[in-house]
């Protein structure tokens, strides 16, 4: 069932927590809220649950206007950041509750319900726990039990409220492998909500990055990391190296550091964001930038050697942060307080204040050059 | 030389000082008092206690006591749990300030609280002129004896329950209305079990108090013997009537209520500390 958040806003007093935010979720995908705290992403999810009422605009579940329903009648699943499982009720009275509470017409008997929670048991690989209280289990199993709770009326909407924020990484892992396998095999429209953009990237059809009750792109994981839309995003998703600086001749130039922008004619105030795997370290600079950089770090622990650089003769509000591989590493042995030089291959500009990147291939500008001489 | 590893006050004489100074007040301000009013209220032999305790007022009294603490018990557990409720589970303007306002009975000297009431609701009261030309008298007579102690006692419930629901948090409801129970299903089987041990221990010490009770009781009963004589004013009675060991007698049957009372909190103080783990160990398979 496909959801559909037409104009929806909301205050907190004088907080915005939300501005007219339109938004569509495709029926039966895995879809993510990231957003810093207090983007509005957990606002957003509970008035979609109606947990939460919106001061204006509506709320429509496969083209049905649901804004006026009551959260009991929604059918939806939901399951609580911090589980929310009921104390005083065992793991089985816990997942049965849901199907106890139908109204007596809709209720199956009492066998039938014992013989669902035991299956949801099963999925959720705890049969052995079904007496136990929640307090005797861990928290991967009140995760578990939570979403066996939110599962039992079948609903077809979950929406989850960080679902893995309080798991340590291993658990964590291994159960977002588990929802997603979960989620292929049940199809139902899914929403989370998460502040960290890895669980997105890795766990959603398609994430919606939020910021300050506002939408700020909505795309594939793929896309999204390949074509952020805006600073804000860019500075979300992963780590970035900017230079800003001012544009002339050609030039993007700051103190001692400068990259040549070939082609680019307006002239004013710009910066350029470079992704770690997007920039490479030399000895010395090349011809289209000069970007000297002193190693203040080596991290081998990885996939990838990461080095993090401080702006030698220029400025940046954060360090730098270049990957190479292992071999590269071992031939080029770059070590602590060494003075290297940053070459970009692709950034992206943005200048003045127009938020849409323009990306800047210097490859391919210099391939170019190659075959015109 | 390890003095290096006591911490101050760990010294032997230090800790025999401080634990024969607590065990000597406790003593002489507790424990002696206490055998006192039994072995008083005994002196005259079984017989004489015994006559004291079945003497027409006392009994009226002791009836008069737990009648009003019958009253008073549900009030202020039904009082208390919604007014919990509401300052846990809703924001609205005035919220802190009620929250503040609950505890105005502690701050207010009972015998002030019972002047208030007298004021407002006796014959010559804002609302007792009105009340009584439609013949209702409140004050002097048990309704006002009521009252006062739903007022003295009415944080009692309130504040037990405060701090464990903003503590427990909503959720737990949350999760039961998007499960799609209803109101009544969420308190009968969520809130209630959350609460209980603290609601009872919320109404054991209502019931200490309201049987307790003596000076907002004494401004509006009256005292008149047999009619609104409750177990602590009687026992005044008594001891103006230069009738000590009937006032003994009296007073410790007040006193043994209060024993059971103890009696039943650290039982559900116990309860409460103990973790939801009562499960018998199932053989896993």
């Amino acid at each position: 069932m496909s959801i559909t958040i037409d104009q929806i806003s909301k205050t907190f007093g004088r907080f915005h927590a939300l501005r007219d935010v339109a938004l569509d979720i495709p029926e039966g995908k895995l879809t993510a809220l990231l957003g810093p705290s207090g983007s509005g992403k957990t606002t957003l999810l509970r008035i979609i649950a109606g947990l939460e009422s919106s001061d204006s605009g509506r709320i429509l579940f496969g083209g049905e206007d649901v804004s006026n329903l009551h959260v009991r009648d929604r059918n939806i699943g939901f399951v609580f950041q911090h589980y929310a499982l009921f104390r005083h009720l065992t793991v089985a009275e816990n997942i049965a509750f849901g199907l106890e509470s139908l109204p007596r017409k809709q209720r199956p008997s009492k066998a039938e319900i014992r013989q669902r929670v035991e299956k949801l048991l099963e999925m959720i690989q705890l049969p052995q726990l079904a007496d136990r209280y929640p307090a005797q289990l861990s928290g991967g199993q009140k995760q578990r039990v939570a979403l066996a709770r939110a599962l039992a009326t079948q609903p077809r909407i979950l929406l989850l409220d960080e679902p893995f924020g309080a798991l340590d990484a291993k658990v964590r892992k291994d159960l977002r492998r588990w929802l997603r396998a979960l989620h292929d095999e049940f199809h139902f429209t899914s929403i989370f909500v998460t502040h960290d953009q890895e669980e997105a990237l890795e766990l959603s059809d398609q994430v919606v990055v939020m910021s300050q009750g506002q939408v700020e792109q909505v795309n594939t994981p793929t896309e999204l990391y390949a074509k952020p839309e805006s600073r804000f995003v860019f500075d979300f998703l992963g780590h970035v190296n900017v230079l800003s600086g001012a544009v002339k001749n050609q030039k993007l130039a700051q103190g001692d550091a400068w990259v040549s922008l070939p082609g680019h004619r307006s002239e004013q105030e710009a910066q350029l964001y470079l992704r770690p795997h997007e920039v490479h370290l030399a000895r010395a600079p090349s011809v289209h930038a000069r970007l000297p950089l002193r190693i203040d770090a080596v991290s081998l622990i990885g996939s990838e050697v990461r080095i993090e650089l401080v702006p030698e003769g220029w400025h940046s509000e954060e360090i730098w942060e270049i990957g190479m591989s292992h071999n590269e590493f071992a031939q080029q042995n770059p070590s602590r307080g060494e003075l290297w030089f940053a070459v970009p291959d692709v950034g992206h500009l943005f200048s003045g204040d127009n938020s849409q990147p323009k990306t800047v291939d210097w490859q391919y500008a210099e391939a170019a050059n190659a075959c015109n001489m | 030389m390890d003095t290096g590893h006591r911490r101050v006050g760990d010294q032997p004489w230090v800790r025999r000082t401080l634990i024969g100074i607590a065990l000597l007040v406790a003593l002489f301000m507790l424990v002696i008092p206490v055998v006192v009013i039994f072995a008083e209220a005994f002196s005259a032999g079984w017989s004489t206690f015994a006559g004291n305790v079945t003497d027409e007022y006392t009994v009226h009294a002791i009836g008069l006591t737990l009648f009003v603490a019958a009253l008073t018990v549900p009030l202020n557990l039904v009082f208390g749990t919604a007014l919990a409720w509401s300052v846990t589970r809703f924001r609205f303007p005035g919220r802190k300030l009620l929250i503040t306002l609950i505890d105005i009975p502690f701050a207010v000297s009972p015998v002030i609280a019972g002047l208030l009431y007298l004021l407002l609701y006796g014959r010559n009261g804002w609302l007792g002129g009105w009340l009584a030309s439609h013949d209702v008298q409140l004050m002097f007579s048990w309704p006002g004896i009521v009252m006062v102690t739903v007022f003295v006692t009415c944080p009692f419930v309130a504040r037990e329950l405060i701090p464990l629901m903003q503590q427990q948090g909503s959720e737990e409801e949350e999760a039961g209305v998007v499960l799609g129970a209803s109101g009544w299903r969420i308190f009968r089987k969520i809130t209630l079990p959350n609460i209980k041990w603290a609601l009872i221990y919320g109404v054991v010490l209502t019931n200490a108090r309201a049987v307790g009770e003596f000076g907002a009781v004494s401004v509006v009963s009256g005292n008149v013997r047999g009619e609104t004589n409750t177990l602590p004013l009687h026992v005044e009675l008594l001891y103006q009537d230069y009738n000590v060991v009937g006032a003994f007698a009296s007073a410790s049957l007040l006193a043994a209520i209060a024993m059971l009372t103890l009696v039943v909190k650290a039982f559900v103080e116990w309860r409460q500390s103990r973790p939801i783990v009562s499960t018998p160990e199932k053989e896993v398979s």
